[in-house]
């Protein structure tokens, strides 16, 4: 056991060290600063540009296909110190390449990888995920959202419904959508996956106010969408199993988040407890922290253990499912226990207390942690499923046709 | 990066694994309650012979001069079994404790008949409610006065290593005049305590001081290790019951109530396994990160055992409460490993203090 990096990787590291120190540091976001999404997703396609110049983009992309045939542990290496930079990643990058391209590169023709994974890690195309739907979350499968082919002969797809919690829709080039194409059989066996292009004639996204106040998640309605035959990953009616692989590109992408604790600690540290400390002196706090502390850097090891199974070979699994299940609720239960400790102060802060506000955004957000990626249940089901081998659930539609479900 | 054991100390730890299961099935534990036996002796000369003991004492003193990472996988395989034996107590705290803290002539004369079980030690910290290590016995002249409790395995051991006033250890050999030793009623039944009255014994200073924290830090990381490989026990027990056990026409293990109670309590076992390892790495290779590596690993080891002692009776139901049943090892077990070493609270305030930045530590 070397927790450390081998020669390679350590070599390997100071390149991408050395590479960030020169190029990162411009296209940093400003901290705090609230800026238009247009204005972050202009920063974010620039920072994609920059990748895709310094030949860090698609690290574990084939070379034909404009990565670099890396493995995975480069990947999470270069991650790693990009992470130490507030860089504008998120959804812009992470969707494209961390779910559209594992899809396209897998279950894509040689025509779709060469149109669409190069211009992708070049910051070229941007996109969206049009998978959830109002009846169709963790229950995936039971989308309604459908298409038929076009009645002209020409083979191209007319698709109608609605998608709902796709992130940045109103902004992105293209988006992976999965529809219904046969009702008339059990509802995983339905489904056709798509790449459809967001500016197309029956599109329309709406942002959803979210508890936080913002809005980066959508509704997307689909109205007599027309997509060419040529959009279509995959054979007809085997949309699931692409389904699945954006998943678990999704699962083992999702990293363990180092950020939490610390911070609350010194927000704990800085906050009087009317006796002349603070907060942090008090016994039931420290326990609390403390044991936050503990799972966080469990989490953190435990990612290395499954770093170390994928740079061997291995699949984790269900098990890359523990570090989101772990975290999310560690970050909204010590983000509740951070509000609490400033008594009324934590619900109605001074003007320019931004720790406090920082505090309150993070215990609002952690409710979409616990649903996004994964609810609690479904990973805990999986799990239990598949780490301990229990019983799958009770499925009363398995092998219904889907037309013939109540609903 | 490779965050793994290596393939020579998962090979221990099936050797250890294999002959725990062989020599100490459940019956056995059974029948070593209800004889009031103080250890399991035959399994001890067992484990001795395969080199276990001494896994961790250098090749000069008699042993195999291994790593913290190859004792945590036997110490994983003995809490997976529950073991009756006094392994924390001589090898993990007394021999480690000898080795750290003893004088050439005290390593010479102890280490290698610890290594191969010819003589056992244990390591005497508590004196009653209060601080759990304390110090309030005195070493003067050659002469140990005052009480330690609770002692672990005190009944059987040869030697006791005993945290002094000052801090230090002082040496001391339990069968004399000046000892006296009182069987305690001990809540787990195959971990017997006992009260230590030392009244003038002869007792030898150890030289080392200063090495408590080394010592506990240490000892932390082994009892994560044995805190999950019970956890792990208790998991695959009440998962084995649940697929088995029939209810509302279907496996009980079917059911959500279930399944996501075991699938909580294999997260944490695995978060636990992980700072054990980055424990037991640490300990061998970068001891600056010993402290708070021993500290997550300790208190993340005593939450998943606990969850998991406790779910794994509950899923038994009303079975789970008899004697037949086989939870009630680990549900007492459980509390003893909660406490022994320290418990939540004093292993909180070690892992907030060994955090970098001054302001957390404790007032």
């Amino acid at each position: 056991m070397d927790f450390n990096d081998s020669l390679e990787e350590a070599a390997f590291r100071a390149e991408a060290r050395t590479w960030l120190a020169a190029h990162a540091p411009a296209h940093e976001l400003p901290v705090g600063a609230k800026m238009p999404d247009t204005e972050e997703a202009d920063r974010g396609r620039a920072w994609m540009r920059e990748l895709y110049a310094g030949g860090w983009s698609g690290l574990t992309f084939p070379k034909a296909l404009g990565g670099r045939g890396l493995s995975g542990i480069e990947a999470v290496i270069f991650a790693e110190e990009e992470g130490k930079y507030h860089l504008p990643k998120g959804p812009f990058t992470s969707i494209g390449t961390g779910m559209a391209l594992p899809v396209i590169a897998k279950h894509g023709n040689d025509e779709q990888r060469a149109r669409f994974i190069e211009a992708t890690l070049k910051g070229d195309i941007t996109w969206c995920q049009l998978f959830s739907e109002p009846a169709a979350g963790s229950d995936l499968a039971g989308l309604r959202t459908k298409a038929v082919r076009a009645d002209d002969g020409s083979g191209d797809w007319i698709v109608n419904g609605q998608k709902v919690w796709s992130s940045w829709a109103h902004l992105t080039d293209w988006g992976i959508l999965v529809v219904r194409t046969d009702p008339t059989v059990p509802k995983h066996k339905g489904l056709t996956f798509f790449v459809v292009d967001m500016k197309t004639l029956g599109i329309e996204t709406r942002p959803i106010r979210q508890i936080s106040g913002a809005s980066e998640f959508n509704e997307t309605f689909l109205t007599d969408v027309r997509i060419p035959d040529a959009n279509r990953l995959g054979a007809e009616g085997e949309g699931w199993a692409c389904c699945m692989t954006v998943l678990m590109s999704e699962r083992l992408g999702s990293g363990a988040h180092r950020s939490g604790i610390e911070p609350l600690l010194d927000f704990a540290a800085a906050t009087p407890d009317g006796h002349g400390g603070t907060m942090l002196d008090d016994r039931s706090i420290r326990q609390q922290f403390a044991e936050a502390l503990a799972e966080e850097q469990g989490e953190r090891f435990f990612q290395a253990r499954l770093r170390t199974m994928v740079s061997k070979g291995e699949n984790p699994g269900a098990l890359a499912g523990m570090v989101k299940l772990a975290y999310a609720s560690r970050y909204q239960k010590t983000n509740g226990l951070a509000l609490e400790l400033r008594g009324l102060a934590g619900i109605a802060p001074e003007a320019g207390d931004t720790a406090t506000g920082n505090v309150q955004y993070d215990y609002i957000y952690s409710t979409v942690m616990r649903i996004a990626g994964g609810a609690d249940e479904v990973l805990r089901n999986q799990i239990a499923e598949r780490v301990l081998g229990m019983p799958g659930e009770v499925r009363m539609d398995k092998d219904v046709p889907f037309e013939k479900l109540k609903g | 990066m490779n965050f793994d054991l290596s393939d020579e100390q998962k090979m221990l730890g099936e050797q250890a694994r294999a002959l725990l299961a062989d020599m100490t099935p459940f019956d056995r534990l059974r029948t070593l309650i209800d004889s009031g036996a103080e250890w399991d002796e035959p399994l001890w000369r067992a484990l001795a012979d395969m080199g276990f003991l001494g896994a961790a004492i250098p090749e000069e003193h008699g042993g195999l001069g291994l790593g913290a990472l190859d004792l945590g996988v036997i110490m994983e395989a003995l809490g997976s079994a529950n073991a009756a034996v006094p392994f924390m107590s001589s090898i993990v705290l007394g021999a480690e404790a000898i080795r750290l803290a003893g004088s050439e002539a005290q390593r010479a004369a102890w280490l290698p008949k610890l290594a191969s079980g010819e003589a056992i030690a244990t390591f005497a910290y508590a004196e009653g409610p209060g601080p759990v290590f304390a110090t309030g016995v005195a070493l003067e002249g050659g002469k140990l006065n005052g009480s330690k409790s609770p002692v672990a395995d005190a009944g059987i051991a040869d030697i006791a290593v005993v945290l002094v006033g000052g801090g230090g250890f002082a040496l001391v050999e339990l069968d004399q005049p000046g000892v006296k030793r009182t069987k305690l009623d001990s809540f787990d039944q195959l971990r017997p305590h006992y009260r230590i009255d030392f009244d003038g014994a002869a007792a030898e200073a150890m030289p080392g001081v200063g090495k408590l924290d080394r010592l506990i830090d240490q000892a932390a990381v082994q009892a994560a290790f044995e805190a999950v490989g019970g956890a792990e026990a208790c998991l695959h027990m009440a998962r084995d019951y649940a697929m088995e056990r029939q209810i509302f026409g279907r496996p009980l293990g079917g059911f959500q109530a279930i399944k996501h109670k075991l699938a909580d309590v294999a997260v944490a076992t695995e978060l636990a396994r992980s700072n054990a390892y980055y424990g037991g790495w640490a300990a061998e290779s970068s001891p600056d990160d010993l402290p708070a590596a021993a500290a997550a690993a300790r208190l993340s080891g005593i939450k998943c055992l606990e969850m998991a002692a406790r779910e794994n009776l509950q899923v038994h139901g009303g079975i789970g409460y008899t004697f037949e049943a086989n939870c009630h090892f680990y549900y007492r077990r459980e509390r003893m490993l909660a406490v022994h070493l320290g418990n939540r609270g004093f292993w909180a305030d070690r892992l907030l203090n060994a955090q970098p930045g001054s302001q957390v530590k404790a007032a």
